[in-house]
């Protein structure tokens, strides 16, 4: 019934055409897209698309955000959580530039968007008109595709196909920026068609059996099978997939940071981290094993550390469903290119059921040696001071791994990764390859309009928070629900402990200073509290966790302190370090 | 690996910004853009890329993959100086009383195979296409008898062994829209794409 109704609908909106302005058309796509969230900020060029927003209010959710920059991190965590595209409207200029470190972080870490900016009257483009800048330009190297409207009639077809390209393939941000006249023209708008497909474009190639094939005999002649994982696995919602391909083939699997919670944290293959702050036995028997399968992950050089000496032992299977990540930076022996939702099944309808206890046990071995030297200290510390990491031990227990944890970047970022606890999928929400200091805030604000139901927990640094922080407006005009903890440290910790590791401690201007964050955020009527006891810790974790609204926790934390285990720069994965 | 010369075929939709989408891909690497081509197709609507870099052969694959992958490109070739037969078009313009005077200009055209375009009483104008040796060879020629101006045009290249790309272009712009309207062939020949 349900379907007969649809078509009618669709008839209906083929044969009746009405004389709306692109603004109109705009607004009237993103519903069709299925939009109820969008992030944004106003301002002239982009004027006549706020006018009409007017009227939709009550079918779009325009949140107003307290920069350009926070609304697209919004946007990413909207996306990250919910799985849907993130929307973001700005203006033309810096509105739009503002956009751009959102552009390049959701471009390298495949988060779908479309972002819409206002431009100038398209007879001012090129005249340095108020406010124009050049956005298609600026913003080509850090979107997947980008194009400029100057005609409202190009408006039904350029948003069905900003929609298709972001979210299909492998996912990325689209820019579409409107010039005003486009915003006001009047057209015949004869109803909003989806795009599914772009002659030129291949959003996933085709499969080859052989391959899978090929795949399949490599990895059951494998004695030491090694699996790494990533984000791809989440992006391509195959995480059953995933889990009924290592459950029979009994292979351990480690994760990349974008990878974390695709399979939950205790599952018993999921043998840890990969990469410069990974867990070391993943680390240490990548270069032991003897197949190694990547499925949905990049080979970034913070995993691989020194590439000519990463993995040279072993048959490399890479699974992507972008054909440019094969052979990127590590030899592929068999690529399974494709959607690894479609490749997984068919590589495990061929691998023979395994149990690779004695190989599985090496990891044992090592987490062993790492509980010893690293994690035993910083989850249950003797020290007189707070470890970052047994602050996250104490959120895991009392969130018991169902919260979304989202973190920005520096050591906090580390040992969030290295220690929360995830049972569920798209949980953990971080700038993984831009690296973007200030992303947390705003993304765990997108990240509970992504997923209202859930626990949003934002673990931030001191210095990351200090980036973004003016979103706690944003926070309060909404009032969302969004738990904060700021880590602080009193030091930009991660260049600190470079500084400390490779400088000679030649501290160089990473000694930051805080505002009282308590007090900030009652300046926004956010309730906080601020910490430096260990006593403290778990009752004021249970005050945020239990406060009906959001709530920012400073816990202070031991100002020295070095996240390990840890790759030094230019050495290989073998190489890593324990202290 | 040796760095040579590589011609890489971009067929690609008509679409503004597309050039700058592509040239970014080499600039961000660093590379240099030898000679750089673009001009209708023999479809309308389609244009083809010419492009001449000097790399490696690993690099220009991983490039072509980063090219191929962008929204609008259709096709990416890549192949080496001998896969290609390829012409350059140069235009000389000389002082046409210096070189009637000087030269026997008839001969010179004819062991040069260059045309006259253009004779005027003040100037004329020499053509000739070939590669860099043989237009830069012209010049050589040209130089003592007040060479006025000179311009070389970008490298066109045909692939030698290709079975066409023609056809799938005709049948790619008669289809409808439908699932993997053709088979990705570059990506198809695992063998030579891959070092195994």
């Amino acid at each position: 019934m349900e379907v007969a109704q649809q078509d009618i609908t669709i008839e209906q909106t083929k044969k009746e055409t009405v004389n709306i302005t692109g603004s109109e058309a705009l607004l009237e796509a993103l519903i069709a897209e299925e939009v109820d969230t969008i992030f944004g900020y106003p301002g002239g060029a982009i004027m006549p698309i706020y006018d009409a927003l007017y009227d939709y209010s009550d079918k779009l959710n325009h949140i107003l955000v307290r920069h350009e920059q926070g609304g697209i991190h919004a946007g990413q965590g909207y996306a990250r959580t919910s799985g849907k595209v993130g929307v973001v409207f700005a203006t033309s200029g810096p509105g739009a530039t503002n956009l751009v470190t959102g552009l390049a972080d959701a471009q390298i870490d495949s988060t779908p968007l479309v972002c819409i900016t206002g431009q100038v009257f398209a007879h001012l483009l090129g005249t340095d008109a108020f406010q124009e800048t050049d956005v298609i330009n600026i913003t080509t190297p850090v979107t997947k595709w980008n194009y400029q409207v100057t005609d409202a009639t190009e408006i039904p077809e350029v948003i069905a196909k900003a929609f298709y390209i972001a979210k299909s393939g492998r996912p990325g941000p689209v820019l579409i920026d409107i010039t005003k006249n486009a915003q006001i023209q009047k057209f015949d708008f004869e109803g909003y068609v989806k795009c599914n497909h772009i002659r030129s474009y291949k959003p996933k190639p085709v499969v080859r059996h052989q391959y899978v094939e090929q795949a399949a005999e490599l990895i059951n002649k494998a004695k030491k099978p090694f699996i790494l994982f990533g984000q791809g696995v989440i992006l391509g919602s195959a995480e059953q997939e995933f889990k009924a391909f290592i459950e029979k083939s009994g292979i351990p699997s480690a994760w990349t940071v974008l990878g974390a919670g695709a399979i939950p944290t205790d599952h018993p293959l999921n043998v840890g981290m990969l990469g410069m702050h990974g867990n070391y036995g993943p680390n240490v028997l990548t270069n032991e094993c003897d197949v190694l399968i990547a499925i949905g992950m990049r080979f970034d050089d913070r995993v691989t550390g020194r590439l000519d000496k990463y993995a040279k032992q072993a048959q490399v299977v890479h699974l992507d469903i972008d054909p440019a990540e094969i052979d990127k930076n590590v030899k592929t022996t068999v690529p399974v290119w494709g959607d690894c939702k479609e490749t997984l099944p068919l590589l495990t309808a061929l691998v023979e059921e395994k149990k690779h206890t004695e190989w599985l046990a090496r990891f044992a071995e090592y987490t062993k040696q790492e509980v010893e030297a690293v994690i035993e200290k910083e989850l249950n510390p003797t020290t007189e001071e707070m470890t970052m990491g047994e602050v996250i031990n104490q959120l895991n227990t009392l969130t018991k791994g169902e919260a979304v944890i989202v973190t920005d970047v520096g050591q906090h970022q580390m040992v969030a990764c290295r220690y929360a606890k995830f049972n569920n999928t798209r949980s953990n929400v971080t700038s993984g390859g831009l690296g973007t200091m200030g992303f947390a805030l705003p993304a765990a604000i997108g990240a509970k309009f992504g997923a209202q139901q859930r626990t949003v927990v934002a673990v931030i640094g001191d210095g990351g928070f200090q980036m973004t922080l003016q979103e706690l407006g944003t926070i309060m005009q909404t009032g969302i629900e969004v738990k904060i903890i700021i880590l602080n440290n009193r030091f930009l910790g991660m260049v600190r402990q470079w500084q400390e590791l490779f400088n000679e401690r030649r501290y160089s201007f990473v000694d930051i200073q805080s505002p009282d964050f308590v007090t900030l955020a009652s300046a926004y009527g956010i309730a906080g509290k601020s910490i430096d006891q260990r006593g403290d810790l778990q009752s004021a974790l249970k005050q945020m966790l239990d406060h009906k609204g959001s709530f920012l926790l400073e816990v202070m934390v031991t100002k020295e302190n070095n996240v390990f285990p840890m790759v030094p720069q230019g050495c290989s994965v073998s190489e890593i370090r324990l202290k | 690996m040796e760095k040579q010369e590589f011609n890489i075929t971009v067929y690609t939709e008509n679409q503004i910004g597309l050039l700058n989408r592509i040239a970014i891909i080499f600039s961000r690497r660093k590379i240099n853009i030898d000679s750089l081509n673009t001009s209708p197709s023999e479809i309308e609507s389609i244009h083809r890329f010419n492009i001449v870099i000097t790399e490696t052969e690993d690099v220009v694959r991983k490039i072509c993959r980063q090219i191929e992958k962008q929204v609008e490109v259709l096709k990416v070739y890549y192949h080496t100086n001998e896969d290609v037969i390829w012409q350059e078009l140069a235009l000389y313009k000389v002082s046409t009383d210096v070189i009637a005077e000087k030269v026997s200009v008839e001969r010179l055209l004819r062991e040069n195979g260059a045309r006259a375009v253009v004779i005027r009483k003040d100037y004329t104008v020499f053509e000739t296409t070939g590669h860099r040796e043989e237009t830069d060879n012209l010049i050589a020629i040209l130089q003592p008898y007040g060479l006025i101006e000179f311009v070389r045009s970008a490298r066109v290249a045909i692939i030698k062994d290709s079975d066409g790309f023609n056809r799938k272009l005709r049948e790619f712009e008669q289809r409808e829209p439908g699932e993997e309207v053709f088979e990705n062939e570059y990506l198809n020949k695992g063998e030579k794409v891959f070092t195994m």
